[in-house]
């Protein structure tokens, strides 16, 4: 049961080489350290240690992506749902960065993430995500003290 | 006898009517939360552990201790009513647990499930009161050099042994190690790898990365392949009690389960998967009852299930007394202990065996409670399993984005979690493995401080980690653990290619 159609993984080199990008960052980072320990060896250790092992893994991805391989991913991606949750996460993150509290941001992130999972009634989920989002807060901020960011919604409540 | 005193002494001190409430509140949401589909144990503790934040030491550990419980059992009436199982260790369940469902016995198949997890983290937690003040006697002498090896023998065991692919476990351990370098340096005061992001200097929280890895990944791996149509839930029909005959057939399964479930839990042998598939072997050769098993043989959810929660128990051995997290619920309870500010190992035991020992009775009242509270509410999860997809997941995001809010509000934190869900999404897409990254970044920094200790001692020489016959034995497992696989698959292939 072999496919030779996909002898090459492409995804490995990928891997491959993101890792040398982060290894190199690492050491990049690592030489810039200027606090020296008095004994031993200085926090910069672990960084070429750990920049090491990455080299190595990098290595391994590289011989592994000429290998014949079973294990590719071969399921199909639905990015238009991908597409939907960037959008819920952006919904959330911006309302959040920019002020507009808790509430707005999980109200936009439920609705968003439902319609990702194929909901159509955007603003039945738009109000449901709204319902549980005052609830969150009054529960973990209210009951529990928790902070969360607060928008003029908030402040309101 | 030491223990029972000082085992007396906990439940004095967790035994009060505000601390039954907690531990009766944490077996409730934890086990609602665990029985969601998609959501493992490991993400139960990290979306629930914000609700813990603001409680008084001694009432969060009872309540975390029912959450941990709480969220195991749920997911084991998720596999048998569902048979999507949320974690690695509850797929044997789901073997015969979800064919009993569908035979019309679901009832006796969660009755025995909870049972036997009750038998098992009883027996087990026993197992925890009297094994930890031994550990803890041995580790009080270990070196660092000792802490090193046992932390390379779980970065190895955790990404190496037991997966499907050493290098993918391994890229995913080593991710977590390079996040666990980010922050200042604890020995030297030195920052790494912050770019100057002052949100960065504290290091990277391990619930943020769990909670992405798992709550925001699992939610885009399963919206991008159309998983939108999952089965229903089986109703419980029929009695939901055990028949005489189902004590018989349950009872030596639960006590073998709990046999091999502690033991292999308490090793950093890589959670609970292991000992619940052995259990399933032995439990089907030892049967009288073949023909029944792929059918729904009560044995077989009995064992694995005793198994499952003996485990978690075995688990907390090495967490609590050598501070060494085997699995990634483990990675993230440690996470939580150091949110309170206990900082498990031996010191731990003796300095505050107050708290330690109010835990350990704490994990005997949530196991109690879960029995008493989780067979007459059954009617609840199937109707909490019935909730449609899309609320389901939207309402995981939203719990999601508030325990990152609530422990850190910044925008930088929300950031990294959308990060570490793409992250996660392409890691399940291309099969690599999560749980080595989790534990990779709490014990990366461990790891890191002892070695450089050793160090120090040694005035730089790396020699010191072989000098010592313990931690150069330890380090000799770590390299047997890492080659041991890759030389098992070449025999095997070998032996293939000669068939």
């Amino acid at each position: 049961m072999e496919t030779p159609s996909r002898s090459f993984n492409g995804p490995y080199v990928i891997v491959g080489v993101a890792l040398l990008a982060v290894a190199a960052i690492t050491v990049w980072d690592a030489s810039t350290m200027r606090i020296r320990a008095q004994y031993g060896v200085g926090a910069d250790a672990a960084s070429y240690l750990i920049a090491g092992f990455l080299v190595l893994l990098a290595a391994g991805h590289f011989i592994g992506a000429f290998r014949k391989s079973d294990d590719l991913d071969a399921e199909p991606t639905d990015w238009r749902a991908i597409g939907w949750i960037a959008l819920a996460l952006t919904g959330l993150v911006s309302a959040i960065g920019l002020g507009a509290g808790f509430i707005l941001g999980s109200t936009l992130l439920f609705a968003f993430t439902a319609r990702a999972f194929g909901r159509r009634a955007l603003l039945v989920d738009l109000l449901i995500g709204a319902a549980l989002a005052v609830l969150v807060y009054f529960l973990f901020h209210g009951l529990l003290t928790l902070h969360l960011p607060e928008g003029p919604l908030e402040r309101l409540l | 006898m030491d223990v029972l005193l000082n085992l007396f002494a906990g439940f004095a001190s967790a035994l009060t009517v505000s601390n039954l409430i907690f531990a009766a509140v944490g077996v409730f949401i934890g086990t609602a939360v665990g029985v969601l589909p998609g959501i493992g144990p490991a993400l139960t503790v990290a979306l629930l552990l914000p609700v813990t934040f603001k409680l008084d030491p001694g009432g969060s550990l009872i309540m975390f201790a029912g959450i941990y419980y709480g969220g195991m059992y749920g997911g084991s009436t998720t596999a048998i009513l569902l048979n999507t199982p949320g974690e690695a260790a509850s797929v044997v369940t789901a073997l015969e647990g979800n064919k009993m469902a569908r035979a019309g016995r679901g009832g006796p198949a969660l009755a025995t499930a909870a049972i036997g997890s009750f038998v098992a983290a009883l027996v087990a937690t026993f197992g925890l009161a009297f094994l930890s003040p031994i550990v803890v006697q041995i580790a009080v002498r270990f070196g660092p050099w000792d802490y090193f090896g046992l932390m390379l023998i779980a970065f190895v065991t955790v990404s190496a042994t037991f997966g499907s692919s050493p290098l993918r476990g391994l890229t995913s351990l080593a991710f977590g190690l390079w996040l666990g370098l980010v922050g200042i340096d604890q020995l030297t005061g030195q920052a790494r790898l912050t770019f100057g992001v002052p949100q960065l200097l504290d290091g990277i929280e391990v619930t943020t990365l769990a909670v992405g890895l798992f709550a925001i990944g699992e939610a885009l791996h399963v919206a991008g392949r159309h998983l939108r149509n999952p089965e229903k839930p089986i109703p419980v029909k029929g009695s939901p009690w055990m028949t005489k005959e189902d004590w018989r057939r349950s009872f030596f399964p639960w006590l073998r389960g709990t046999l091999i479930g502690f033991p292999i839990g308490g090793l950093p042998a890589g959670g609970a998967e292991v000992p619940t598939f052995l259990s399933y072997n032995l439990e089907r050769r030892l049967s009288k009852h073949q023909d029944e098993f792929g059918k729904g043989a009560i044995e077989g959810v009995a064992g694995p299930e005793a198994a499952n929660n003996a485990s978690a128990a075995g688990t907390l051995v090495p967490l609590l007394t050598l501070g060494l997290p085997t699995s990634a619920t483990a990675a993230v309870m440690l996470a939580g202990f150091q949110q309170y500010n206990i900082q498990p190992g031996p010191l731990l035991f003796v300095q505050h065996a107050d708290l330690v020992w109010a835990l350990i009775a704490s994990l005997f009242i949530a196991n109690v409670m879960l029995l008493v509270l989780n067979l007459p509410l059954v009617g609840l999860w199937v109707r909490l399993l019935a909730i449609p997809l899309p609320w389901l997941y939207g309402g995981i995001m939203l719990f999601a984005a508030m325990g990152t809010v609530a422990a850190n509000p910044s925008v930088v934190e929300l950031l990294m979690l959308v990060g570490f869900g793409t992250l996660g999404f392409l890691m399940r897409k291309f099969d690599y493995p999560i749980a080595p990254a989790i534990v990779g970044l709490i014990l990366g920094p461990m790891a890191d401080s002892q070695l450089r200790r050793a160090l120090q001692m040694s005035q730089g020489d790396p020699m010191i980690l072989l000098q010592h016959p313990s931690s150069a034995v330890m380090i000799g497992l770590a390299t047997l653990a890492l080659v041991a696989p890759l030389i098992f698959k070449g025999l095997s292939k070998m032996q293939s290619d000669e068939d």
